[in-house]
């Protein structure tokens, strides 16, 4: 075959070609995929995803973009290969049948060798370029370089792997060469530096035993790309990079109104109800009734045929059913219909983020006018506050642009404000805050509600008594009697917002006996 | 590649010599590129040298038989393969280093 020269057109709206992964997020980042036929450079530790991206990069190549593949495999024997990938969906077998994938398995076994002076891979280029032209392929993946380099003498290795690179430019196909990271690259001899049109690098931190995934495009020459570490997920569907994009730049304001499934509530909030779109978080101690109020509302909105997405993450999804039906909430039919999805899963499985990520993958699949995350604070364990908070204003943008109301709920204990920074974070994020607590009158618990702020709309000042009933939640009519009981509560909210004083707030207690 | 030579592939060199063991040697090349020129030109230096009469030497351009390359799971080029005497041997590089062949080769301790 004789190499064919790359053409190269030079006109002013020059648009940069670009081969797209159809990895989700990952296109996003690089404004419209890896640089056509050129070798991009991926780099990260043991563990990091590397062949699975470049796996997925070939298999979309020839799902979507009908663009035959080689994957030359230094490392993994080839039907381990292949196996090992098939939990991720790609089934390689049917690619291999069909002449769509060549896999060129290459074992290196230099210790057997005994160097006797100069020499080259060229072999390496005869059984590569067999393999292009065995499927005509457009893309290619070498993984990965560094068991090439192992025991290799590394001077003829380097100026051979600029060959390398150089000769699949020649061969027009899009590559993809893995490498672990700061071994041989990155540090040691800083090849990428000047060798490599893209260099991405993927990596698998540890931060209070949950493992995130990152990646980051380190270089790509003639293009703009995103510059931040992007969290990325392994799924049973492949990868997904979520792209921290600031991304409520200028998103609407909807002046539509949404109930919040209590009618007396909804008085209460400009004799409406929420905004659509709005973001509304209800915070208060254990037992006051935050899951039961935002059920209510899950409920009321997939009544008026709205879809809704109930995260739980303290119960599981069996668990607040069996408990809502217990205050008239039938909540099965609904599930069953397909109008209210519930998404479960452990906070302490996987950070914030990628809770983030994963209930966006949800959010797009069934695009719900709704959503509601119960409890907020349980993801709050993992990670910093600072951290947490730009993940929530992100996750909310987000949901804003896609105008879903959102209702967090916060579990607080007493004072807590002052201890837990992110809870204020979170208040002064959202346009509407509700706050509920315990009380008690006369010996006896009674759960109360007031609305802290509501942002766009003249809401009440009272704090309303409510009560849980086996047909919902019902709001007190406010008497002479409980006015004492609401000064009490009133007391405690500027308690918990470190506003009045111990000695106050005795003399208040003292009134209300 | 666009280089590919046409040449003789292969060049068989038989030579018996009695009471001395037989070498069959097989040196795989990439046409003539600088390393396998000079490999070509080195191993028939020394066989002429050390093991004259009693050699076979094949030697095998991976341009041309690639799937003879295949089988011996080569990547880089010239490579040496001692097949007889056993143990068998592998030896890369262009042969220049000849302490290293005779070594590779049994010839020296």
């Amino acid at each position: 075959m004789k190499p064919l020269r790359v053409k190269k057109s030079y006109t002013n709206n020059f648009k940069f070609p670009k081969s797209p992964t159809g990895i989700q997020g990952l296109d996003e980042i690089t404004n419209g995929g890896l640089p056509k036929n050129r070798p991009t450079l991926l780099l990260g530790n043991t563990g990091s995803g590397k062949t699975t991206m470049a796996i997925e990069f070939l298999v979309n190549g020839i799902e979507m973009f009908d663009e035959p593949a080689v994957f030359m495999a230094f490392e993994e024997k080839k039907d381990e290969l292949v196996l090992n990938v098939k939990s991720l969906g790609f089934d390689l077998d049917k690619h291999i049948a069909n002449n769509k994938i060549y896999i060129e398995q290459v074992l290196i076994n230099p210790d057997e060798m005994r160097e006797t002076g100069m020499y080259d891979l060229e072999e390496l280029f005869v059984r590569l370029e067999q393999a292009i032209y065995k499927v005509m392929a457009k893309r290619v993946v070498l993984d990965s370089l560094d068991t090439l380099f192992y025991g290799f003498d590394s001077k003829i290795l380097r100026s051979e792997f600029l060959r390398l690179l150089s000769w699949l430019k020649e061969k027009e196909v899009t590559a993809i060469i893995t490498s672990e990271i700061g071994d041989v690259f990155l540090t040691r001899q800083g090849i990428e530096e000047y060798v490599a049109d893209c260099v991405i690098t993927l990596d698998n931190r540890v931060t209070n035993q949950i493992a995130t995934r990152r990646l980051r495009i380190v270089k790509y020459r003639g293009s703009i790309h995103g510059n931040n570490e992007y969290p990325f997920i392994i799924d049973e569907k492949g990868i997904s990079v979520y792209p921290i994009i600031s991304e409520a730049v200028q998103q609407e304001s909807s002046s539509k109104r949404i109930s919040s499934g209590i009618e007396s509530l909804d008085e209460m909030l400009g004799k409406k109800g929420f905004y659509e779109g709005s973001s509304i978080l209800i915070s208060g101690t254990a037992g006051t009734g935050k899951t039961s109020l935002a059920t209510s509302f899950a409920y009321s909105v997939c009544h008026v045929k709205k879809r809704c997405l109930f995260c739980a993450f303290e119960e599981a999804p069996n668990q607040v059913v069996r408990n809502m039906e217990s205050i008239g909430f039938d909540l099965a039919p609904l599930i069953k219909s397909g109008i209210l999805t519930f998404y479960y899963s452990r906070p302490t499985l996987q950070n914030l983020e990628l809770h983030f990520l994963a209930i966006k993958k949800i959010i797009n699949e069934i695009k719900p006018a709704v959503v509601v995350l119960d409890p907020i604070t349980n993801l709050m364990t993992e990670g910093s506050n600072s951290d947490i908070r730009s993940m929530l204003t992100r996750f909310v943008d987000f949901l804003k642009i896609q105008k879903i109301t959102v209702m967090f709920t916060a579990a607080i204990t007493v004072g807590s404000i002052e201890r837990n920074p992110s809870d204020e974070g979170i208040s002064s994020m959202v346009d509407t805050w509700m706050m509920v607590q315990d009380i008690e009158v006369d010996a006896e618990r009674t759960r109360s509600l007031c609305v802290m702020k509501s942002r766009g709309m003249i809401h009440s000042n009272e704090v309303r008594m409510f009560k849980i009933s086996s047909k919902g939640i019902i709001l007190m009519p406010i008497s002479t009697n409980k006015k004492i009981n609401a000064s009490e509560s009133k007391r405690r909210i500027k308690e918990h917002q470190n506003l009045s004083t111990s000695k106050e707030s005795s003399g208040l207690k003292e009134t209300a006996r | 590649m666009s280089n590919k030579i046409q040449k003789e592939s292969k060049v068989k060199v038989k030579a018996e010599s009695p009471g001395d063991a037989k070498y069959i040697l097989r040196l795989f090349v990439t046409g003539i590129l600088p390393n396998s020129a000079r490999a070509i030109k080195n191993i028939n230096a020394i066989c002429d040298q050390y093991l004259k009469g009693r050699y076979e030497l094949e030697i095998i351009d991976i341009y041309q038989q690639p799937s003879l390359a295949l089988t011996e799971e080569l990547i880089a080029v010239p490579v040496l393969i001692k097949k007889f005497p056993l143990p068998e041997e592998k030896m890369l590089g262009d042969l220049s280093n000849i302490q290293e062949v005779l070594k590779g080769l049994s010839l020296v301790k």
